[in-house]
């Protein structure tokens, strides 16, 4: 089954392929070619699963070749596919959440008349996420790299029918090319340097290389990495990604695709290895976005762009993880994995919520929901149970054990990533909570038109799905530290080290904040009235409202530098180039109009041009002897 | 008698004819500077065979006699042509091809 993994890809782009090249034959069907499509992919990621369970722990990383693709002379790259525990990982999880999702989106998108395009898109997703983790070369994985970045933008603008959800699908398109250039270049420099392209090759020439050359690539990967996981300074595209279908953003936008950048950190791991200050500032930009996106999250009524904010914060914790190191690497990808269930599912609770309340996302909209929904407001709430870190959900096995992870170390690097985690977890626990009341708890502040009502059994199966795992995946995954041992032949072998605080410190430390979070979201937004309209607010609060100013900041720093940058190149283009074209040209012209003006038509005066003009050759023969 | 004397005459008969040629507008008188150029060169020719004692020039000199013939003919047809076609012979009048 493990050489056979190229069917987990084969199989959705062919789905893809087939309901986008049919065209309206596949309207009745289409969304079921889709959803069969992804369950598929499913079976057979875990079919090769069960089989790679069989196998030794260090046999189980298996190469599927599967042709040569670049036959360059010194460049050789083959197209083949990496099996191991960390791509399976990735392909369960994708698969799965991607099935489920693709379920839900049979009754989500029930009255859109391109629901079939929106499947076929999905589907090539899919195929690309997949492609994206079992590539066994840096190449081929940005072949799924760009694949995903294209589903992502056709997908975001889904609805491009308004110019605005069109515009945020061209804004998730162009800051993700920033970040792709920095692959590009990783790329080239990997080529430079380390001979190659294929994860072989860069890993095995990695521990000889020099710490400034894996520190140059580091950083370009990095730069990769935030553009698609929405990490600052690339951050800004993920809030306005919500103008995608709810589906979308629940499967790209927080489970699968955004974690990319993660997947891309501790696939890479031997080359952070080699570049400890690269992996500083891969922890560095975790930790700040963590906070940034949680101060984000505590300011938005927009209950999508709450969530997104999250998925950001969320995702900072997990580079905050993979910048630390082997200690991190397996908590990275644990609380991918989990957050991949408790995010998707909440995303999916929100798209039930915009389903029952006429696609009103504002939170200050909602209110007393519980009663209306109450599946939704159940896994919602296992959701946000998960999230928070309450024992024993899915997140507190794997966000407690990052923020465990960041106090290790020396000096005063852990006092400040581990601080980061650790305030992080209290502003989460604020951010949700205050989304969970607002939407379930409080009175109902609903406009005169909604009458909310629960969501078709096809929507809410896959939620019920996803709580279950947001609730015990977490403690199955943990018990006996299965999933590190797991991944452990991966991201290798991590010596035990102590934190700088006790492990129960941090860990009552942690939960105190979460509560005291709660407390607060309680109090202010479940006890109290929520006003119907934003009320006005501190400074700080209209900062996190804007986003901190991402868009002003980006305008400032990057578009109008670059806009002025590019005018005056147009114009040196024009003055300096255009204009010595141009003047080469007329002066050529004007010699011909004043040579034009000997050209009378008297005969007589061309034979007195003729005979001058012997003269002086007869002269010159005579003078010159010739 | 010295031949370089008929040389000199040929270059004076060459200077009269390339004067008529420049300085009439009558195409018949023009026509007629133009043979007689073509003619001083036949006298020089004539003469320089005389002075090297050669065969060549006057050889050269015959076929310079039919070559003018040809041309009269070609050029008194043309002059005819012009004079049919604007009523005048003067040089100046056709400037058609006036840059």
């Amino acid at each position: 089954m493990l050489d056979l993994t190229w069917l987990l890809i084969a199989v959705p782009l062919a789905s893809s392929f087939v309901l986008l090249l049919l065209g309206k034959r596949a309207n009745p069907w289409g969304h079921w070619l889709g959803v069969a499509a992804s369950g598929t992919a499913f079976v057979v990621g875990l079919l090769a699963l069960i089989q790679m369970l069989g196998l030794d722990a260090h046999d189980r990383a298996h190469a599927v070749h599967l042709f040569s693709w670049i036959p360059g002379g010194e460049l050789n790259v083959d197209a083949g596919l990496l099996v191991d525990p960390l791509s399976m990982t990735f392909v369960m999880l994708v698969t799965f959440v991607g099935t489920l999702i693709h379920i839900y989106s049979v009754a989500y998108m029930e009255h859109d008349p391109n629901r079939r395009i929106f499947f076929a898109y999905l589907n090539l997703f899919v195929a690309a996420m997949l492609l994206l983790v079992l590539a066994d070369s840096y190449l081929l994985l940005f072949v799924g790299w760009e694949g995903v970045g294209l589903a992502s933008y056709l997908l975001i603008g889904f609805w491009n029918q308004k110019p605005e959800y069109a515009t945020a699908a061209n804004k998730a398109f162009v800051v993700n090319r920033i970040g792709d250039i920095g692959l590009i270049i990783a790329m080239g420099l990997m080529f430079t340097y380390l001979g190659g392209v294929d994860f072989a090759t860069v890993f095995a020439a990695a521990p000889e290389a020099s710490t400034a050359q894996l520190t140059a690539i580091g950083l370009m990967l990095l730069l990769a990495a935030t553009g698609k996981s929405a990490q600052f300074p690339l951050q800004s595209w993920l809030g306005d990604a919500m103008a995608g279908p709810t589906p979308v953003s629940a499967l790209i936008h927080a489970a699968t695709m955004v974690t990319a950048g993660v997947y891309l950190i501790v696939r890479s791991a031997p080359i952070y290895e080699g570049a400890p200050a690269a992996q500083t500032v891969v922890a560095a930009i975790g930790a700040f976005t963590l906070i940034l996106g949680a101060l984000i999250g505590m300011a938005k009524d927009d209950i999508k762009k709450a969530l997104a904010a999250s998925t950001m914060s969320q995702i900072g914790y997990m580079m905050l993880a993979a910048g630390l190191g082997p200690i991190g690497y397996a908590f990275a990808i644990f609380h991918l994995v989990t957050h991949g269930f408790f995010k998707a599912g909440m995303f999916l609770g929100a798209g039930s919520v915009m389903h029952g309340m006429h696609d009103q996302v504002d939170m200050r909209r909602y209110g007393a929901l519980r009663t209306a929904m109450v599946t939704t407001w159940v896994t919602f709430g296992l959701g946000w149970l998960a999230i928070l870190g309450v024992p024993p959900f899915s997140g507190f096995w794997s966000k407690d054990k990052i923020i465990e992870a960041a106090f290790v170390g020396e000096g005063v690097q852990p006092w400040i990533l581990g601080g980061a985690a650790l305030i992080g977890a209290g502003l989460t626990a604020f951010y949700m909570s205050r989304l969970f009341f607002m939407t379930f708890h409080g009175k109902a502040r609903w406009t005169d038109d909604q009458h909310p009502h629960e969501s078709p059994a096809l929507m809410t199966v896959p939620m019920i799905i996803l709580a279950v795992g947001s609730a015990f995946l977490g403690l199955f995954l943990a018990m006996g530290d299965r999933f590190t041992d797991w991944l452990e032949p991966v991201t290798g072998h991590a010596e035990h080290h102590e934190p700088v605080l006790p492990v129960p410190v941090i860990m009552v430390a942690t939960l105190l904040l979460v509560a005291l979070g709660v407390w607060v979201a309680w109090r202010k937004y479940g006890a109290a009235d929520v006003p119907e309209t934003a009320p006005a607010a501190s400074l700080a609060t209209i900062a996190a409202r804007n986003d901190m100013f991402q868009d002003s900041v980006n305008r400032g720093v990057f578009e109008r530098p670059g806009t002025h940058l590019t005018r005056t190149l147009v114009y040196a283009d024009a003055a300096l180039v255009d204009g010595a074209v141009d003047k080469t040209a007329h002066s050529f012209a004007r010699t011909g109009e004043s040579v034009r003006k000997t050209q009378n038509g008297q005969v007589r005066s061309y034979a007195l041009t003729m005979l001058v003009g012997l003269v002086i050759i007869i002269l010159v023969v005579v003078q010159g002897g010739l | 008698m010295d031949p370089i004397n008929f040389v000199i005459l040929a270059s004076i008969l060459f200077a009269i004819g390339a004067a008529a040629v420049l300085l009439r507008r009558n195409a018949i008188i023009a026509f007629m500077g133009v043979e007689l150029m073509l003619n001083a060169a036949n006298l020089a020719l004539v003469s320089f065979s005389r002075m090297h004692g050669e065969i060549d020039g006057q050889i050269m000199a015959f076929f310079v006699l039919v070559v003018a013939a040809a041309e009269v003919v070609v050029g008194l047809a043309i002059i005819i042509a012009v004079f049919r076609a604007r009523q005048t012979i003067s040089l100046d009048e056709p400037a058609e091809l006036k840059g």
